[in-house]
């Protein structure tokens, strides 16, 4: 695997919109031709070159190309954007949409990352070692399709609407979680290790939540279900279950209904 | 002598009342009274006569006063500013009419610009909501002739809407409504006790930020699933009990006002509310309608959607209209430091916006267009008056309900002042010189 490493070094005053960091679109390049690749700072075109420095050369696929972003990349957008393959470290902060639409590869980001990361996210692994800010792996604005493969690792704590349309994959958050988790989703599952405030599972039909630490507000469509023992991670523990939302539309499989699960540490 | 105008259409709020009258002077150029409008209404024909009004472009000079300008300088100001900016915010636009909506459009194309409406601090939430979901809706007429279940959730047209009650929601004698309000029910779920609460038949006083739950109850409800015994501070039994309220009607209808866009779960209380009413809908008849502030805020809308295909905050810096409020909405590109430069138009986010998005603006380059002298105006380098919308000049605006009325000049403007659409137009000339676009 080919590393190319780009570094800050004229920080945008504006944003950049830079959906071309992604060893999709690196590869096959070297240096200099990466360095053109086109970036926009609001209405103005531009090139990665300009704000980048850009060093060695990618593979010849995405597969065989890692990409590391050091220096300040607080105020770039679309990092990993629809990225199939290969690798992303961003070793600092970074701003909207990481990862989003992406369908492979890996992506580790190291500080905290802006709203709508891996925004309907189809496989591959993100792993954020800061904060997520909202709607993480949830759908496009008026879409239906929220995240429906891959695995998202949040190791501080995540925005609202995590998992907003939700029809697949995993994701963990090891602290708290903001309010609207896995709103209309249809599948899924999302653990929070940490605490949530409230309006978990709203107009769920189908997908589960696995929590071990407080809600400070349950939905009332969410009906008790007895009590369950399940294993997360390993470990072994008992979870009060529910089922839900019961106000919202439910599909039948075998002739029986299929609610959304939620399942708190007791 | 003087001469009395009916059929004269109100230019304040989202309910666009068409029977005022107003009387003016006989060579038409002073409007002596207005018969028929409420308070706000009439306050706002009259202030187009107030001594005090700001008649001509004025610019911010270095030493903080104003300097008037002409209407071509302030034009040639306004291009130069839009050509420059990598990322200018056009924002505004629900006090003026669609005509001028129009070319406001067409400028914000060739700038490359954010165009946004003042649905952003409003019903942005709603068009997110209804882009999820979908709205069945109807026209107020049928409100006023259908109707005899009445939600207010979260709105105070009391206060707000003056007349939409006398109007349309409550009191008018309908066809299927003789018996005026004794043929309705009105149910207001409010945490505070305003004066619409006080009509009510059913008054919910919820806990506030738990209008997302207690949706969810009444849909629970409906399907006489298992509930908890309070859901947002109503008792279990209460929310049964209105609940077949609302099923026992013949035609129900939801209004739904910023206590519920605007607080905790935002698009989400809304996205609920429709599902309420289409699961209503199994049941009788029922439809859902926002009430739209801004007499024109609901054509604004439709103009951006026919034109750009999205109904506010869409962003044309990349030459291609994009759509993600919490992206491209106003307040976020404003608090993120996204933009460089900020065009105001029929609205006042000076007033309406955080304090720290306000100190933004006063940071960029910046142009006020609007006939009132606001804190918007005071925060911009460049103050462009111009003629009253619905009162020196006309256009079309869109009522709460989407249908389409055309307001009537009954006075004439100042003189030399010239209206929205005249200036934009002279700015779009402009700035299509300067970028070199036919
Ligand atoms: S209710 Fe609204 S439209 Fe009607 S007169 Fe009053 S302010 Fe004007």
């Amino acid at each position: 695997m080919e590393t190319v490493t780009i570094t800050m070094k004229n920080v945008p005053a504006l944003y950049l919109e830079a959906e071309t960091i992604s060893p999709d679109a690196f590869a096959g390049k070297n240096a200099a031709q990466i360095a053109e690749l086109p970036v926009f700072e609001g209405n103005v075109p531009s090139t990665l070159g300009k704000y980048f420095e850009v060093s060695g050369n990618a593979g010849a696929t995405a597969a065989d190309t890692k990409i590391v972003v050091k220096g300040d990349a607080k105020k770039v957008k679309y990092i990993g954007f629809k990225m199939t393959a290969g690798e992303v470290v961003i070793e600092g902060p970074a701003d909207q949409y990481v990862g989003a639409w992406m369908k492979g590869g890996k992506l580790t980001a190291k500080g905290d990352v802006g709203a709508f990361a891996a925004t309907a996210m189809k496989g591959g692994e993100l792993v954020i070692e800061g904060n997520a800010g909202n709607y993480l792996g949830a759908a496009y604005r008026g879409d239906w399709r929220g995240m429906s493969g891959g695995k998202i690792l949040v190791m501080g704590n995540a925005g609202s609407d995590t998992g907003m349309y939700m029809l697949g994959g995993e994701i963990t958050i090891n602290g708290n979680c903001d309010v609207h988790v896995m709103t209309h989703a249809e599948g899924g599952k999302v653990t929070i290790k940490g605490n949530a405030k409230s309006k978990l599972g709203g107009q769920m039909v189908d997908g589960t939540i696995i929590i071990f630490g407080n809600i400070d507000v349950m939905m009332p469509g969410f009906k008790p279900n007895g009590e369950v023992e399940l294993e997360v991670d390993g470990a072994k523990a008992k979870f009060a279950h529910f089922i839900g939302d019961m106000g919202e539309r439910h599909k039948k499989k075998k002739g029986a209904i299929v609610y959304g699960n939620l399942y708190k540490k007791i | 002598m003087t001469k009395v105008i009916t059929d004269v259409i109100c230019p304040f709020c989202g309910t666009l009342c068409d029977d005022v009258e107003v009387t003016v002077s006989d060579d038409g150029k002073k409007l002596l009274e207005v018969a028929n409008a409420c308070v706000i209404g009439t306050e706002k024909f009259l202030h187009s006569q107030s001594s005090d009004r700001v008649t001509k472009p004025r610019l911010r000079q270095e030493d903080g006063s104003w300097k008037d300008i002409s209407y071509e300088e302030a034009a040639d100001y306004t291009a130069k500013l839009l050509a420059k900016a990598r990322k200018p915010l056009m924002y505004g636009w629900s006090s003026t009419n669609c005509e001028a909506q129009c070319v406001g459009n067409e400028i914000a194309e060739v700038a490359k610009a954010c165009c946004d409406n003042t649905a952003a601090v409003c019903h942005g939430t709603t068009l997110i909501a209804v882009q999820d979901i979908g709205l069945p809706s109807c026209t107020l007429g049928e409100v006023k002739n259908r109707a005899d279940r009445i939600i207010f959730w979260g709105c105070n047209p009391a206060h707000a809407h003056p007349r939409h009650m006398s109007r349309y929601s409550i009191f008018p004698r309908g066809f299927f409504t003789g018996k005026g309000q004794m043929s309705r029910k009105l149910v207001v779920v409010d945490p505070r006790c305003t004066d619409t609460a006080k009509m009510a038949d059913v008054h919910l006083q919820i806990e506030q930020g738990r209008d997302y739950e207690l949706l969810d109850a009444f849909r629970v409800a409906l399907k006489g699933e298992w509930l908890p015994d309070v859901v947002a501070g109503i008792h279990a039994e209460k929310i049964r009990e209105v609940a077949d309220i609302l099923k026992s009607g013949r035609f129900g209808i939801i209004f739904f006002g910023m206590g519920v866009t605007q607080s905790l779960s935002k698009n989400h209380n809304i996205d609920a509310a429709i599902a309420l009413t289409k699961d209503l809908n199994e049941h009788t008849k029922y439809s859902i309608m926002p009430m739209r502030g801004h007499y024109n805020v609901t054509g604004s809308g439709e103009v951006f959607a026919w034109q750009f295909g999205f109904p506010y905050s869409v962003d044309l810096t990349r030459g291609f209209a994009r759509y993600n409020p919490g992206d491209s909405s106003s307040i976020d590109l404003l608090l993120r430091g996204e933009i460089d430069a900020m065009f105001t138009i029929g609205s006042d986010p000076g007033a309406h916006f955080p304090i720290s998005a306000v100190k933004q603006i006063a940071k960029v380059d910046s142009v006020c267009i609007d006939p009132h002298m606001t804190p918007t105006s005071g925060v911009s380098k460049l103050h462009v008056p111009v003629a009253f919308n619905g009162v020196e000049t006309g256009g079309n605006c869109y009522r709460m309900d989407n249908v389409p009325i055309d307001c009537r000049k009954v006075v004439e403007p100042p003189e030399g002042m010239k209206t929205d659409l005249e200036f934009l137009t002279m700015v779009c000339d402009r700035l299509k010189k300067l970028k070199g676009v036919a």
